[in-house]
């Protein structure tokens, strides 16, 4: 049981360790650095067209809307201010994702909850089935238990090594 | 006459399927075998029926028939003869038949084979089969029909299948074409192949509810399946393959994967199905986690259903989406009854398909494969989400909001990396039970050989921590996959005494489900490894050049030599060609031609890149007037 | 328990793909409904809000400079304006849909259009009338309510005239 639950939290602090780094990974990797309008730009996407990054946009009115990006960068704004104003002039969609207030926290909360539910109905039902394996064994698993002496020579691995390769071989 | 004719066959499939559902339905409560034969007669007869539909459309397309509203839509005099076929699912209307044509197709296939073995599945796998399809023909005939013609009277111009009272015929002189980012040879095999994964998991999904509906335990549905869900996963997985590298040729942005709400309503079926193929190999071996199968192959195919309703219907917008339609109240109807009734019927099975459930540790092959589904439905539920969360949003607060890739990026991710650490550790644990030790003699030679995936990258200069964890899973799970077959064959070699030739020939014989499997999972990471390249090392610059100037990404240089503008008649559109010559440190690759297409017919307009791909690396160029971007 | 939640869930999934397929499907606001209530800021910095001009026909014309579809009528509905302007009673109000502030400008410059308009901030005004492209006018009679709705250009000055006329008394 302990054994289970170590490697549980084991498997959810992988998990969480890899979605923090990544989400950095990822922040560091995509602007290069002669091309802020694009950089901006990138973070947007068309009030018009659907679906389709400003950056990507070939339409006359896309170039207008990263010519006023590259105007106001001029002018000194930042990156969260032009993605601010264009927010304040065309709503919410322009941004790649919704921003984080209200409402919106149920899009990272929700599949964060089912992850973690599923982590956890997945933890408990090991949890089930190893009692389940136990107790319809007893003698075996009470051997199981004393553990095993370890195969340590050559002729063991190789019986154990083909007893595994004829089982596969059954399918 | 030819219309007449298609839309004649077309109404005739749609008796013989209703036909069908009556027949089986009635043999089956009177216990009559003559009426579930002749059921199954008429599911056989729906693919030639419907072929004759298909043919009639095809013949409209490729004589330039333009009284027909649907010609007109997707199809011109200049476009090439492979064009105005593929023109058949270029619309709504057409692309519908199409899939209707490829349904039939599957039910008439299954309804031929032999059926004495399991004769109390085959009424309801009959039943399941024509339903399905009568749906789809009623969508045809009576909502989106492709042989509306059009007509002239005294109030205008009118589209109807019949001639209306007064009116006569008139015939455009020319259609509108295809819309330009269709008219790429991408057109002739994404939209098949990615029609026929969607729909080849009708059969194994009939099947289950057979199993369902007549109370059976057993899993000889899964048997009698297991060929056709394979071929849909082959097909659905190739479709989804083949878009992204379309995408990557035609859009400008050297996207292959946008998150867009209709690749994710490809995606999901493929993330379930997946995990039906891996939970399958459970319940074969240990005969438990039955129902998660059943379960598995249900959602994947409610998935297939619910994707084409969003992409159809106009719930959601997007690149791929079709226009505006009236089916959707009705296909909406189909998937609530859909829904409801399968989940019924799981709901009075449930308890009698449980298992016991035993298993001892994690750390073998079904605890592995567990936890893969695990993360696969994890993966599908979070897209699922993510494309209704826009459509919730707004009805919840009244904002309209995009959910783009930042938020699919972010779990996908790490969700990918857990399944590809699971590849690794999965072919080498043993069925029912593995010891850490065991486990660790097999991984640390291989673990070995996979710091080569560290060291060489380091080597080459990149310092990015995440793309070299990545590197290693990959060179990790390539080392794991080529030892075990390098173990099993020198084992063999030596019990049998055979050459190592032989042995590896013996080894890969007796084993062609691993062999199989291996070669999957190695793609596989071969993807992701092509995944991360992308993600982490593209790099791109824009520019505005005047002819003879240049622009360097090292360590690429692009000089812009010129502009060819002329019109190609043959194809009816004004194309604007710049001629791109690239450098790599300083010796000439050669030269990328990005163009502008302006399509007569169609009057839009359509870029696309100059592309050049090789194994180490690529280069796309993509042009605007007076704008550039490259990626390298 | 699990198949309240199991039930209740796919239900409540359908449910929502229900109303958002017909939100989806509904079209513009139409003749007969009550105007949607708004607040327009016009580029020249005045507020103008519908539900104070009650008593008043209210022409709601929905532009952008990107837009060529829209070009042809801006003259007329310049002149229209003019038209009417002696009377005090019918107001013109341009919406400029997803645009940038200098080419709209330019754009007013080069129709020569006097009449107010204004960004619709927040695209809030097109969504509040569920427009589905550029250019669409919605004209509202006395009473608030819409009394026509021009799906694309007016096809010259009379047919604006004739649209607003019928509502004057």
């Amino acid at each position: 049981m302990k054994r289970t639950s170590q490697v549980f939290l084991g498997l959810i602090s992988l998990l969480v360790l890899m979605l923090a780094l990544t989400g950095s990974g990822l922040a560091q990797g995509s602007d290069p650095t002669d091309d802020e309008v694009n950089a901006v730009a990138s973070q947007l996407y068309c009030p018009v067209c659907e679906n389709i990054p400003l950056d990507a946009c070939g339409t006359a009115a896309c170039e207008q809307w990263r010519g006023i990006i590259r105007e106001k960068l001029a002018e000194g704004w930042s990156e969260d201010q032009i993605k601010d104003y264009f927010v304040a002039q065309y709503g919410d969609r322009v941004l790649a994702e919704p921003p984080r207030q209200g409402f919106n926290w149920l899009v990272y909360l929700v599949p964060a909850l089912a992850l973690i539910g599923g982590v956890v109905l997945l933890g408990l039902g090991f949890q089930k089935w190893r009692r389940a394996a136990v107790e319809s064994k007893p003698t075996i698993s009470s051997r199981k238990a004393k553990k095993s002496p370890e195969p340590s020579d050559d002729y063991i691995r190789k019986v154990e090594e083909e007893l595994k390769e004829r089982s596969r071989s059954s399918k | 006459m030819a219309a007449e004719i298609g839309f004649g066959a077309l109404f005739i499939t749609l008796i013989f399927a209703v036909y069908s559902i009556v027949a089986a339905v009635y043999g089956q409560k009177n216990k009559s075998q003559a009426w579930i034969l002749s059921a199954r007669q008429a599911m056989i007869l729906v693919f030639p029926l419907l072929t004759v539909t298909i043919a009639a459309m095809l013949y409209l397309l490729v004589t330039d028939d333009f009284q027909v509203a649907y010609v007109a839509d997707v199809s011109s005099r200049s476009m090439p003869v492979y064009l105005k076929l593929t023109a058949l699912w270029g619309g709504q209307a057409g692309s519908l038949l199409f899939w209707s044509w490829l349904l039939a197709g599957f039910g008439s296939a299954v309804a031929l084979r032999k059926w004495d073995r399991d004769g109390d599945l085959l009424p309801w796998v009959v039943v399941v089969n024509m339903i399905t399809l009568a749906f789809f023909l009623v969508l045809n005939i009576f909502y989106e029909n492709p042989f509306l013609r059009y007509w002239q009277d005294a109030s205008g111009i009118l589209t109807s299948f019949r001639q209306p009272k007064g009116a006569l015929p008139i015939f455009p002189r020319d259609g509108s074409g295809l819309n330009p980012l269709l008219r790429h040879p991408g057109m002739i095999i994404h939209p098949p192949m990615q029609y026929l994964g969607f729909v080849g998991f009708i059969i194994p999904f009939s099947y289950a509810i057979a199993s369902l509906i007549t109370g059976r335990t057993d899993d000889r549905w899964i048997q009698i399946s297991r060929g056709w869900t394979l071929w849909a996963w082959l097909f659905l997985s190739l479709g989804l393959v083949l878009g992204a590298r379309w995408a990557y040729d035609v859009l400008g942005w050297g996207g292959y994967w946008g998150w867009d709400p209709v690749e994710n309503s490809a995606l999901m079926p493929w993330l379930t199905g997946t995990a039906y193929l891996h939970a399958v190999l459970i319940h074969e071996k240990r005969s438990m986690f039955k129902e998660w199968s059943l379960l598995l192959i249900i959602i994947t195919y409610l998935l297939v259903i619910y994707g084409t309703f969003i992409t159809r219907s106009g719930l959601l917008s997007s690149v791929h989406s079709f226009a505006q339609s009236r089916i959707g109240p009705v296909f909406l109807g189909f998937i609530a009854l859909t829904v409801i009734i399968t989940a019924w019927l799981l709901n009075s099975r449930w308890k009698k398909l449980q298992s016991q459930h035993a298993l001892e540790k994690i750390l073998t092959r079904e605890g592995l494969i567990i936890i893969s589904v695990v993360l696969f439905l994890g993966l599908m539920v979070t897209v699922f989400w993510g494309v209704l969360f826009p459509t919730i949003s707004e009805l919840a607060t009244g904002q309209k909001v995009t959910v783009g890739p930042p938020f699919y990026e972010r779990v996908a991710g790490p969700i990918m990396g857990g399944i590809l650490i699971l590849m690794v550790l999965c072919p080498l644990a043993v069925w029912s039970f593995v010891s850490y030790r065991h486990l660790g003699r097999l991984l640390w030679k291989p673990f070995l050989v996979s710091l080569i995936g560290i060291a060489l990258p380091v080597w080459g200069g990149l310092t990015r921590w995440p793309a070299l964890i990545a590197f290693w899973l990959v060179a990790f799970v390539l080392a794991v996959n080529i030892f075990e077959f390098f173990r099993r064959t020198r084992l063999r070699r030596r019990t049998e005494n055979e050459s190592w030739g032989t042995a590896l020939a013996r080894v890969l014989k007796r084993n062609q489900r691993s062999y199989g499997a291996m070669i999957v999972h190695v793609g596989v990471v071969l993807m992701a490894l092509g995944v991360i390249g992308i993600e982490f090392f593209q790099t791109e610059t824009q520019g505005t050049l005047a002819e003879g100037q240049s622009l360097s990404l090292a360590p690429y240089t692009m000089t812009y030599e010129q502009l060819d503008v002329f019109d190609d008649m043959s194809s009816a559109r004004n194309v604007a060609r710049a001629v791109i010559s690239v450098e790599k440190d300083g010796r000439v690759l050669g030269e990328l031609n990005p163009r502008r297409d302006f399509y007569y017919d169609s009057g839009q307009p359509v870029t696309l890149p100059g592309v050049r791909s090789t194994l180490i690396g690529g280069v796309l160029v993509a042009t605007w007037p007076a704008k550039k971007k490259s990626t390298a | 328990m699990k198949k309240i939640l199991l039930w209740g869930g796919l239900l409540l999934l359908l449910v929502v793909l229900g109303i958002g397929l017909y939100r989806s499907q509904q079209g513009q606001v139409g003749v007969g409904e009550a105007a949607p209530d708004f607040i327009l800021q016009s580029f020249s910095g005045e507020t103008y809000r519908i539900a104070d001009y009650r008593g008043s026909v209210v022409v709601v014309n929905f532009w952008a400079s990107w837009c060529e579809s829209c070009k042809p009528e801006a003259r007329d509905l310049e002149a229209a304006y003019q038209y009417y302007r002696p009377r005090g009673d019918v107001l013109f109000l341009g919406v400029d849909y997803v645009d940038t502030e200098p080419e709209a400008l330019a754009y007013l410059e080069e129709f020569q259009i006097t009449y107010p308009n204004g960004p619709d901030l927040r695209t809030e005004i097109s969504q509040a009338f569920r427009i589905r492209g550029v250019p669409e006018t919605f004209v509202i009679d006395k009473n608030g309510q819409i009394a026509h709705l021009q799906i694309g250009p007016f096809q010259s000055l009379d047919h604006i005239l004739s649209v607003i006329d019928p509502l004057l008394d």
